[in-house]
């Protein structure tokens, strides 16, 4: 029997509507071969518009169906449910966006119109080509893998670990805790940063459903969703963790100094060292690039001073392989270096502090014991404050980093606490942009603490003075906008705001997880409003600043919000995979084993016996790889095979190969009314066989 | 040959410019309505077979887009479509078929802007060189 297409034609209130003629569409459609009926409607995805689709393919037996409306990246999955409602395989069911590609780029009405008409003739001749398909059904390995142990990858750890499933947290660096464990007080509440962060760290090593992974990083993932295996690869510490006793003479008696990245470049680290004494785990690790003894030096002071003989230089690299169902990213950002805006002096002049710096010299455990000090170790009597150091500015970031209004009003008050109400406090800003919960209330706290607000951002920060007032000090130089006035205001110091930006190496992580990164350089999200945790591959989710700049409470909400939908994938325990696998003819197939050999998946073995290669559709994703090249044709993908396309193109280009050269695509629209194909109340008939 | 507006058809990569294109439709990028996609989950899926289907039908010209060399979904499968459209414009050459008329792209997930930027530009080309006679010289 002949096909019986649908065609359904969505106006999208108007975002379709606005341009493309749906009647004339639908209209258009009706006129195609097989096509049974052909509807518009002002939104096909609300239930009356999936119902309407359902009752055709129940009261007039279609057996195929073709929607046009917005991209099957949106709303493929709903119409295929729908379909399946109806007892029509999803499958048989073919979308094309009249939307995104069409009705939203196009200016003109006609020229819109006329393009979703090809569009939905070669959805058309397609879906007549559309074979029943059926998912498999996997089964989900119940642990999960976080990767990276900030505040954020510990929320998602932590979450998932307190539901009963085991959790793999894989730190980068010696101990966990992020930039978080940089800090000293949060906004807007200023609690201690380590108050609040150091039970979360403690938490995790004491909860048994983590097995924590620390100077460890992910190099390798195979698999897929709901089968995942990770290879760790675990850096020596050269020091035992089950001997040492996290005494800390090591750290205190090696005769090697270097600088620490942990105060941001503001003191020095031993070469076996640790973050600080609160550090999770707090097992000192020694730094192979600086030890004189990993060097062929003489030394070993660590390892004759430790009473417990944990230190062991002949520690080795290992690797491990975990098999987990779901992934988190939680890799966090890295802070920008404005060394390149040379007109700041970051690295010229001593005085000059980025705000990690800034968080270090706040911190009680910082370079300065907590103390705000000027390099000369006097306290600074003015402090100017400059916003948007790499944010919002077209040479280096154009997004803002959304952090810094708000640590740059906390700089305000902990200077004003701790230095004294005499010290003088610049703020340069552009904006100021305080939106969160408490965050508008700190800012007018802060405006009655007597801080100065500059709406304006620096031209440039010299130490040239030009009267005396300006001797030794640093000059800031800068428009005051709202008052139209060049300012010159000479400080003592000065911290510039640096924008928070993807980390260095994300483009490495990105393709061992196989996720894309946005524009930006931060991980892109399936979607930028309804999907902000997960990405484009199934079962890896994002969690805090590795995706967008975020602040601290909002990094929790997303990384609990990524640890939720990693349980909900492993609680069901069962996931459904795609059929669209590719499938080898063994009557066509002549064994010339070239696909074997193009096979990023090692998914097709050669069958001896028969002399054909033969796809594992365990192993197969669906990539066409061996499709693409196959020379007898034998090699097709289902739901992509050859005839498919063919048709698809045939329908797309039936204007072309219809008529004689065109000029510019001119269509007759006819008249809006809305086209009525009634529906005949027959009795209701069985969908069709696919064709083989 | 003043009226002359090319049909382009372009098949892209569900993962790296399928998106590009959805997302240059959510920006309101316009772009010249001449330009048809078909969605592919791969560039390296896109048969040999399917660019020259598609001239024998009456396309002016063929884009191939898909993720950037490294950011393949499928791991490599761009390599692939890369080695085969080189070969493929090679042969096409030798046919008179000019090769402008195939172009292979890397438009990324998150470059809207690009996607838009690419199809504007690719139909200005195809329109400078005329209507296509691959249908009528290769007929089969």
């Amino acid at each position: 029997m002949a096909n019986k297409i649908g065609v359904y034609v969505c106006h999208c209130g108007t975002n379709i509507a606005g341009k493309v003629n749906p009647p004339a569409v639908a209209a258009f459609a009706g006129t195609l071969k097989d096509v049974a009926v052909a509807r518009d409607y002002k939104f096909m995805c609300s239930d009356p518009g999936q119902d309407m689709i359902i009752q055709d393919i129940k009261k007039m037996g279609l057996n195929r169906v073709v929607v046009a409306s917005c991209s099957p990246r949106l709303h493929e999955k709903t119409f295929q449910k729908a379909c399946a409602r109806a007892g029509l395989n999803p499958y048989l069911f073919q979308m094309t966006c009249i939307r995104e590609h069409c009705s939203w780029v196009t200016r003109d009405p006609d020229e819109a119109t006329a393009k979703a008409m090809r569009l939905v003739a070669g959805a058309v001749r397609r879906v007549g080509r559309h074979g029943r398909l059926y998912s498999r059904t996997e089964k989900v390995h119940p642990d999960v893998l976080v990767v990276g142990a900030g505040i954020a990858g510990i929320q998602a750890a932590l979450d998932i670990a307190r539901s009963g499933h085991k959790v793999h947290l894989v730190e980068r660096g010696p101990s966990i805790g992020g930039h978080m464990a940089q800090f000293d007080k949060t906004f807007p509440t200023l609690d201690c940063a380590a108050c609040i962060s150091t039970p979360k760290m403690v938490a995790v090593a004491q909860e048994s459903n983590i097995t924590l992974h620390t100077f460890a990083d992910v190099t390798k993932v195979e698999g897929f969703v709901g089968n995942y295996t990770a290879t760790i690869r675990q850096r020596p510490r050269y020091v035992n963790r089950d001997l040492c006793t996290g005494c800390g003479l090591c750290t205190e008696k090696c005769p090697t100094k270097v600088v620490s990245e942990f105060e941001e470049g503001l003191s020095v680290r031993r070469a076996i060292y640790r973050n600080s004494p609160q550090a999770v785990p707090n097992t000192p690790v020694i730094d192979a690039a600086h030890c004189r003894t990993l060097n062929n030096k003489k030394c070993g002071v660590c390892a004759k001073l430790c009473p417990s003989g944990a230190i062991d230089f002949e520690q080795k690299e290992k690797t491990l392989s975990v098999n987990v169902g779901a992934i988190i990213l939680c890799t966090g950002f890295d802070g920008f270096d404005p060394a390149p805006l040379t007109q700041y002096g970051y690295g010229r002049y001593p005085e000059v502090y980025t705000a990690l710096q800034f968080e270090r010299l706040n911190n009680a455990v910082g370079p300065t014991g907590g103390k705000i000090l000027m390099k000369n170790g006097q306290p600074p009597r003015s402090v100017a404050i400059v916003h948007c150091v790499g944010s919002r500015d077209a040479n280096h970031h154009e997004y803002c980093s959304r952090v810094c209004c708000m640590y740059a009003l906390k700089y305000d008050h902990l200077i004003k606490d701790k230095v004294g109400h005499h010290a003088q406090v610049y703020n340069f800003y552009m904006d100021l942009r305080c939106f969160g919960k408490g965050y508008e209330e700190f800012l007018r706290r802060v405006q009655e603490e007597g801080v100065t607000f500059i709406r304006g951002r620096p031209a440039s920060i010299t130490d040239q003075a030009e009267n005396p007032a300006e001797e030794g000090k640093l000059v800031v130089l800068a428009e005051d906008t709202l008052l139209g006035r060049r300012l010159r205001v000479p400080v003592d110091m000065v911290v510039l705001c640096t924008a928070m930006e993807p980390r260095r190496d994300a483009p490495e992580v990105a393709r061992v997880f196989g996720i894309s990164q946005g524009l930006d350089g931060f991980f892109l999200e399936e979607h930028p409003k309804l999907g902000p945790v997960s990405t484009a591959t199934d079962g890896i989710f994002l969690g805090g600043t590795c995706q967008a700049p975020r602040d601290i409470p909002d990094a929790v909400a997303h990384a609990s919000g990524a640890a939720a939908q990693a349980l909900s994938l492993a609680a069901r325990g069962l996931v459904d995979i795609s059929p669209t696998t590719s499938h080898i003819n063994p009557d066509i197939c002549v064994g010339c084993k070239i696909c074997i050999g193009l096979c990023a998946y090692s998914a097709i073995e050669f069958d001896e016996l028969h002399h054909v290669s033969v796809v594992n559709e365990a192993l197969c994703k669906g990539c066409g790889s061996c499709a693409g090249h196959c020379p007898s044709g034998a090699a097709q993908i289902k739901h992509f095979s050859e005839e498919q396309i063919f048709s698809e193109l045939d329908g797309l280009l039936s204007d072309v190969l219809a008529g004689p050269r065109r000029a510019a695509p001119k269509v007759e629209a006819p008249d809006a009314q809305p086209v009525r194909i009634p529906i005949t109340e027959e009795a209701p008939e069985q969908p069709e066989e696919a064709p083989a | 040959m003043q009226d002359f507006e090319p049909t382009i058809v372009a098949f892209v990569c569900n993962w790296c410019t399928y998106t590009a294109a959805d997302l240059a439709g959510t920006a309101r990028m316009v772009q010249s309505p001449n330009v048809r996609l078909v969605r592919m989950m791969c560039t390296g899926m896109v048969d040999p077979k399917y660019v020259l289907k598609a001239l024998l039908s009456g396309a002016d010209a063929v884009l191939v887009s898909g993720c950037h060399p490294g950011d393949c979904h499928y791991i490599n499968g761009n390599y692939k479509a890369r080695r085969r459209i080189k070969l493929l414009k090679e042969i096409l050459t030798g046919f008179g078929v000019d090769e402008r008329r195939l172009k292979l792209t890397w438009v990324g997930a998150s470059e809207g802007n690009e996607f838009a930027e690419t199809v504007n530009h690719m139909v200005a080309e195809v329109r400078e060189l005329g209507p296509s006679d691959a249908r009528t010289m290769m007929a089969i």
